[in-house]
């Protein structure tokens, strides 16, 4: 299964880099397309597995970077970082957007924090709301008040585009996008017995503490780098493990290893429509994820309610 | 199962003077409890009266306000996680599993605690004994949150007991099997109790518990009713007690049972 993903992997990749108007020379492909379609890759690939990683250690189905705040706590972080000084997708702005991101995710955390390691669906949704309003207020603040961070506008960070994507912002995100995903290997099985609740767990050898703190920073440094570089994309991180986990089953390697893969095919097709769909313009991906994505987290949400006999 | 099962010490566990707190209210007042290797210890009472909560603390599952749990002599917080579960195996009353994993991927858990040690070389011939003992056979490839919810009870028992513990921990293990699970349970349980190991259970089937106990403990508020030999203080008069209606006590079978009376 994992096979046939990277096979349409390649083919998406194939397809990110030819589809499009016909002007399609080789300067246009090696200095355009050719940066943005690798950025893709590594940004879906983070989402995807933060979102794995999101949903087994909070017990969460409806966990998503997006969802509980990391994004635009991210986003904060790098305007941040800019109105300091920062070049925009540089390595300082991507550490700036990691440490706000992981601010963002242990306040969510604490408030939906509930009894044996679940936390509250609601809770954590609406805990993630308010840090994301938050962070967007303070964000068109700063983006406001200041010469250097007025250069993006606050739209550019709420619906992410791979339109500005360079090699230099590739190679910002890269190392985040790798020790994150060997982070996230390294806590693969002890998430799967966490499934069994904390208490359980625990019981059964897991240090449920540090195998969640682990799985946390690894789902903020496979986000932040990304969000730093080209804003905030909605619903990758939601979507991609739910249709995984129906492919190749629950155990976190395989839910990982195929939420990289499909995470970026996710992204480089929508990125790939954001680009012709109204061609010679631009629709900014973050719009296209949130159309493709909105209605499968509506789904999830009525199964989870169902589940789970209304707002627990 | 090693030598190691029946060191001199006849005692696993002793909980001495325990007390529990919560919102002000003692779950546990002043509860002294010895487990002894070999022997099957039952916890019984009414609603409410600390069973969970003493099982939790011997489990060093939950810290005490007072008094000591020694396991082995030294207390919980001495043993790291993974050394801990090497110890003891703890069945709690409900296990929900957030993702739908199989049968036998949930019993092979129980196998984590030894990975990298020599007893990992037994893993598939015990994992696969723990799965014929409870049935689990025909099972092997269902998803936990699709079976029923006795199957369930089975699964998770028989991960347990693939942990491989000297000191077995049961919360209410019985209360959703049918007879066939619990004549296989308490086979389980003697049989564990034949190779050395000391198992604690919680259980209202208190005919059960006549049948299987060495020991019994007798909780009523947070306090320590009766203790002793099953034979002697698990009786009418006791348990009319704690339970604070009239129990009567006869034979079937040569086999105590205990039932309320009409009057």
């Amino acid at each position: 299964m994992v096979i046939v993903l990277g096979v349409v992997l390649l083919l998406t990749m194939a397809a990110a880099l030819f589809i499009g108007a016909a002007d399609t020379t080789s300067v246009i492909i090696t200095e355009i397309r050719a940066p943005r379609m690798a950025l893709g890759v590594l940004i879906g690939a983070g989402l995807g597995v933060s979102g794995a990683l999101l949903q087994g250690s909070l017990r969460n189905p409806l966990a998503d970077p997006g969802i509980v705040g990391v994004s635009a706590g991210a986003a904060l972080g790098a305007v941040i970082a800019v109105a300091f000084g920062a070049a925009y997708s540089s390595w300082w702005a991507a550490v700036a957007a990691t440490a706000v991101g992981i601010a963002a995710i242990l306040a969510v955390v604490w408030i939906a924090r509930g009894r044996d390691g679940h936390t509250e669906v609601v809770t954590l949704i609406l805990g993630g709301v308010a840090i994301t309003a938050f962070a967007a207020a303070v964000l068109s603040v700063v983006v406001t008040l200041s010469d250097t961070a007025g250069a993006r506008s606050t739209t550019f960070w709420t619906t992410g585009s791979l339109a500005l994507a360079t090699w230099p912002g590739f190679f910002t995100t890269l190392p985040f996008v790798v020790i994150g995903l060997v982070m996230a290997f390294i806590v693969a099985r002890p998430l799967d017995v966490m499934s069994l609740g904390d208490r359980a767990a625990r019981a059964g050898g897991i240090e449920v503490h540090r195998t969640r703190t682990i799985a946390l920073v690894a789902a903020v440094l496979l986000v932040a780098a990304g969000v730093a570089v080209v804003g905030v994309i909605v619903f990758v991180g939601l979507v991609v493990p739910h249709a995984i986990r129906m492919l190749v089953g629950p155990r976190h390697a395989w839910v990982i290893t195929g939420s990289a893969i499909g995470g970026a095919v996710l992204l480089l097709w929508s990125d790939t429509i954001a680009r012709t769909v109204a061609s010679p313009l631009e629709l900014p991906l973050g719009v296209v994820t949130a159309v493709i994505g909105a209605p499968v987290f509506l789904l999830l949400l009525r199964r989870t309610r169902a589940s789970q006999g209304g707002w627990a | 199962m090693s030598d190691s099962f029946r060191p001199s010490d006849p005692t696993i566990l002793s909980a001495d003077s325990v007390r529990v707190l919560t919102g002000g209210r003692a779950r546990l007042d002043g509860v002294t409890v010895t487990i002894r290797r070999g022997s099957v210890h039952a916890l019984v009472g009414p609603n409410g009266s600390g069973k969970s909560t003493l099982l939790a603390a011997l489990a060093g599952d939950l810290s005490v306000d007072s008094g000591t749990v020694l396991m082995q002599g030294r207390p919980w917080s001495d043993y790291n996680v993974r050394k801990a579960a090497q110890l003891r195996a703890l069945l709690a009353q409900e296990t929900p599993l957030a993702f739908p994993f199989t049968v036998r991927e949930v019993v092979r858990w129980g196998r984590l605690p030894w990975e990298g040690t020599d007893a990992a070389t037994d893993d598939d011939a015990i994992v696969t004994r723990a799965l014929t003992d409870h049935g689990l056979v025909e099972l092997l490839d269902r998803t936990v949150p699709s079976l029923s919810g006795g199957e369930r009870a089975r699964v998770h028992l028989a991960r347990v007991m693939a942990q491989q513990t000297p000191l077995l921990l049961l919360d209410e293990a019985d209360a959703a099997l049918d007879l066939a699970g619990q004549a296989h349970l308490d086979e389980a349980v003697r049989r564990r109790r034949e190779a050395g190991v000391a198992v604690v259970l919680v259980t209202h089937d208190l005919s059960r518990v006549a049948g299987l106990a060495d020991e019994v403990t007798l909780l009523d508020h947070g306090k320590v009713l009766a203790q002793g030999p099953t034979d002697t203080m698990l009786n009418a008069a006791h348990l009319s007690d704690a339970y604070g209606v009239p129990v009567r006590e006869g034979h079937i079978d040569e086999l105590r049972h205990f039932w309320v009376a009409d009057d």
